[in-house]
C-alpha cells in the first residue's frame, strides 16, 4: 500500500543543511498497522509528511496504492498531535470538513456523510455533542473529534503523528483501544508515529525504529501478539515485556556508547561543524 | 503550562451577564457623581464647569435641535466607518498576500496615519466643498489605519497546524482563504473595528469644526464663540453617548457573529 524507496530529505536550515531522513526503504502492506518510533527530531513527522504528499522528498520515491505521490490524496488522511479543529465550527461540522472541501468528488451524498459522521461520533462516545463548539470539549474529546474527521472519507491510509501524546494516560489508553477496534473493523492501513514504547507495542503489527541525525531505519520489529491487545490485563505479558525491552535497548543504544554496527561509519560530508 | 500565572478570581461579578451591564453603569454613575460633587463643593461657575444637572436642563431646552445635529454627526461617522471597512479590509487582504507589497505599503500607511488630521480638515473643504463629503473622508482617514493593521495582523495569525490540515485535505487556495484564514482573522478584525469606531466619532467632530453648518462639532464651535459652556457640554455628552452606543453595538455584533471567539481570552 505504501512504498518508500531510498527516500531522503534534506532541509536548508539556518545553519546549513540538515539531513532529516536518509535511505528509508519501507513497504507497508494493505491493512497493516506500522508504528514509527524514535527520539524527537529523528524525522518521524517528516516521514509522515512525505507519505501524505505535503512535502516532496529530496531523493528517492514515495508510492501509495501503486501510484507515485505528487500531492495530498483524498484516500489518505492525516491526524496531528494537536486536534487542529476549526474553533468556529461545531463538532459535527468539523467532522464534515473534509467532505465539504472535497465537494463534487464525494461518492455519496452529503446526507449520507452526515449520517456517517454521527455514527463515527457515537463510536468514539461523543453522541449528543454534535452541536458543541471545540472550546466546550476537553482535550481528549477534541482529539476524538479529530479522529472522526480523519475517518469520515473512509481513508485507505491513515497517517497519525503522535495523536495521543498530548493526552493524559487514561484517555490515551482508551483512545488506543478504540483505534485498534476501528482498525480491525475497517482494515485501514495505518502509519502511527509515537515516542511511547508502550503505545507502539499495543498498536503495531510492525515497529520501525528510527535513529536520529540523520534519520535512518535502525530496525524493524515484528509484533505477533494476537489482537485485541490491551494494557494491564494481558495474556501475553512475557512477550510484551520482551519486545518492550528490545525496543528500549534499540532506542537507547546510541546513548549508552555501544559501538555502532560495523560499516556504519559516517561519511565526512555529514559531520557538521 | 510551564509558567505559573495567577488566575484572576472568577466570581459573580466577573461572570454574570447582569454584572456585565450593571458594572459599567456604576462606573459611569460614580464619575458623574464626582463631577456633580465638585461643582457643588467648590461652587464652580457654570460658564467654567456646568453641573450635570445644568447640562441636562440645557439639553431639554432644545432637544429637537440637538438630536438633529447628533443625527448629522452619527450619519457621517457611520458612512465614513463603513467606507473605511469597504476600502481598508480588501487593501489589507491584498497586502498580506505578498511580502513585497507589504513592505511597499506600510511606510505609506504610516505616513498617512501620522498626518495630524486637524491640519488637513481645511484642505478637504477646499477639495470637496462644504457638503458632507469632506466629513465622511475625514472619518475614513481616522478609521483606515487601525482597520488595515488589525486585518493584516489577523490574516497572518493563522496557526500553521490548521494551514497544514487544509493542505492535507487538498483544499484550494480559495477554500483555505475563506474557510480558514479569513474566519480565523475575524476576532482581530473586530478589535480593529472597535478601535476605529471611537476614532470615527472624533473624526466627524474635527471635520465639523471647519466649513460646516451642521453637526455636534459645529455646535461645540459655536458655543465656544458665545461662551455657552453648558451647550458645549451638552454636545460633548451627546458625542460620548454616541461613541459608547456605537462601541457596544459592535461588541454585541461580535458576540452574535463570533460566539466562538469569546472563550479565547
Ligand atoms: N521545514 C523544515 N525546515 C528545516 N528543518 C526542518 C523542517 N522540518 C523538520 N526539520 C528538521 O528535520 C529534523 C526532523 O524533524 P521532525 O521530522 O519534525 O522530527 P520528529 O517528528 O521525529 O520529532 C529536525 O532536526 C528538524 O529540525
Ligand atoms: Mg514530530
Amino acid at each position: 500500500m505504501i512504498r518508500l524507496d531510498g527516500v531522503g530529505q534534506v532541509f536548508d536550515g539556518r545553519e546549513g543543511q540538515v539531513t532529516a531522513l536518509e535511505k528509508i526503504d519501507l513497504h507497508v502492506r494493505g491493512g497493516e498497522f506500522v508504528t514509527l518510533i524514535g527520539r524527537s527530531g529523528c524525522g518521524k513527522s517528516t516521514l509522515l509528511r512525505l507519505i501524505a504528499g505535503l512535502l516532496p522528498p529530496t531523493s528517492g520515491a514515495v508510492q501509495v496504492a501503486g501510484q507515485p505521490v505528487t500531492g495530498p490524496r483524498r484516500d489518505v488522511s492525516f491526524m496531528f498531535q494537536r486536534p487542529a479543529l476549526l474553533p468556529w465550527r461545531s463538532v459535527l461540522s468539523n467532522v464534515m470538513l473534509p467532505v465539504e472541501i472535497d465537494k463534487g468528488q464525494g461518492d455519496r451524498g452529503k446526507a449520507a456523510y452526515r449520517d456517517r459522521a454521527r455514527q463515527l461520533l457515537e463510536l468514539v462516545g461523543l453522541q449528543g455533542f454534535e452541536r458543541r463548539l471545540p472550546h466546550e470539549l476537553s482535550g481528549g474529546m477534541q482529539q476524538r473529534v479529530s479522529l472522526c474527521r480523519s475517518l469520515i472519507r473512509d481513508p485507505q491510509v491513515m497517517l497519525m503523528d503522535e495523536p495521543f501524546s498530548a493526552l493524559d494516560a487514561l484517555t490515551r489508553t482508551e483512545l488506543s483501544e478504540e483505534l485498534q477496534r476501528i482498525k480491525m473493523e475497517l482494515s485501514t492501513t495505518i502509519v502511527f508515529v509515537t515516542h511511547s514504547i508502550e503505545e507502539a507495542v499495543l498498536l503495531a503489527d510492525r515497529v520501525v525504529v528510527l535513529t536520529p541525525r540523520p534519520g535512518r531505519m535502525r530496525e524493524v520489529v515484528d509484533i505477533d501478539i494476537p489482537r485485541p491487545r490491551s494494557l494491564g490485563q494481558n495474556a501475553h505479558l512475557t512477550e510484551v515485556a520482551a519486545i518492550s525491552g528490545r525496543l528500549h535497548a534499540l532506542l537507547a543504544e546510541k546513548e549508552s556508547g555501544e559501538p555502532g554496527v560495523p560499516g556504519e561509519v559516517r561519511p565526512v560530508d555529514e559531520v557538521r561543524p | 503550562m510551564t509558567t505559573r500565572r495567577r488566575m484572576p478570581k472568577r466570581t459573580w461579578l466577573t461572570d454574570s451577564p447582569v454584572a456585565a451591564v450593571v458594572l459599567p453603569i456604576i462606573g459611569l454613575a460614580a464619575a458623574i457623581g464626582l463631577w456633580w460633587g465638585a461643582t457643588v463643593a467648590f461652587s464652580i461657575q457654570p460658564y467654567l464647569l456646568p453641573s450635570p444637572w445644568d447640562v441636562v436642563v440645557k439639553f431639554f431646552e432644545q432637544p429637537g435641535y440637538l438630536l438633529q445635529e447628533t443625527g448629522t454627526s452619527l450619519l457621517e461617522t457611520i458612512e465614513g466607518f463603513l467606507l473605511a471597512i469597504v476600502i481598508g479590509v480588501p487593501i489589507a487582504l491584498v497586502i498580506v498576500r505578498s511580502v513585497i507589497l507589504e513592505r511597499l505599503a506600510y511606510p505609506l500607511l504610516l505616513m498617512v496615519n501620522s498626518i495630524p488630521k486637524v491640519a488637513i480638515a481645511p484642505l478637504l473643504v477646499i477639495w470637496m466643498g462644504f457638503g458632507q463629503w469632506p466629513k465622511v473622508v475625514m472619518v475614513l482617514l481616522m478609521c483606515f489605519f487601525p482597520i488595515v493593521i488589525s486585518t493584516a495582523q489577523g490574516m497572518k495569525s493563522t496557526p500553521t497546524e490548521l494551514v497544514e490540515l487544509m493542505r492535507s485535505l487538498n483544499a484550494s487556495r480559495a477554500q483555505e482563504f475563506f474557510k480558514l484564514r479569513l474566519r480565523y482573522a475575524m476576532p482581530q478584525i473586530f478589535t480593529g473595528f472597535k478601535v476605529a469606531i471611537s476614532l470615527a466619532v472624533i473624526g466627524s467632530v474635527i471635520s465639523e469644526f471647519v466649513g460646516a453648518t451642521k453637526g455636534l462639532g459645529y455646535v461645540i464651535q459655536q458655543s465656544g464663540a458665545s461662551a455657552d459652556t453648558t451647550l458645549a457640554f451638552a454636545a460633548i455628552t451627546l458625542l460620548s453617548v454616541m461613541s459608547i452606543v456605537l462601541f457596544y453595538a459592535l461588541v454585541l455584533l461580535e458576540h452574535w457573529l463570533l460566539p466562538w471567539a469569546q472563550e479565547k481570552r
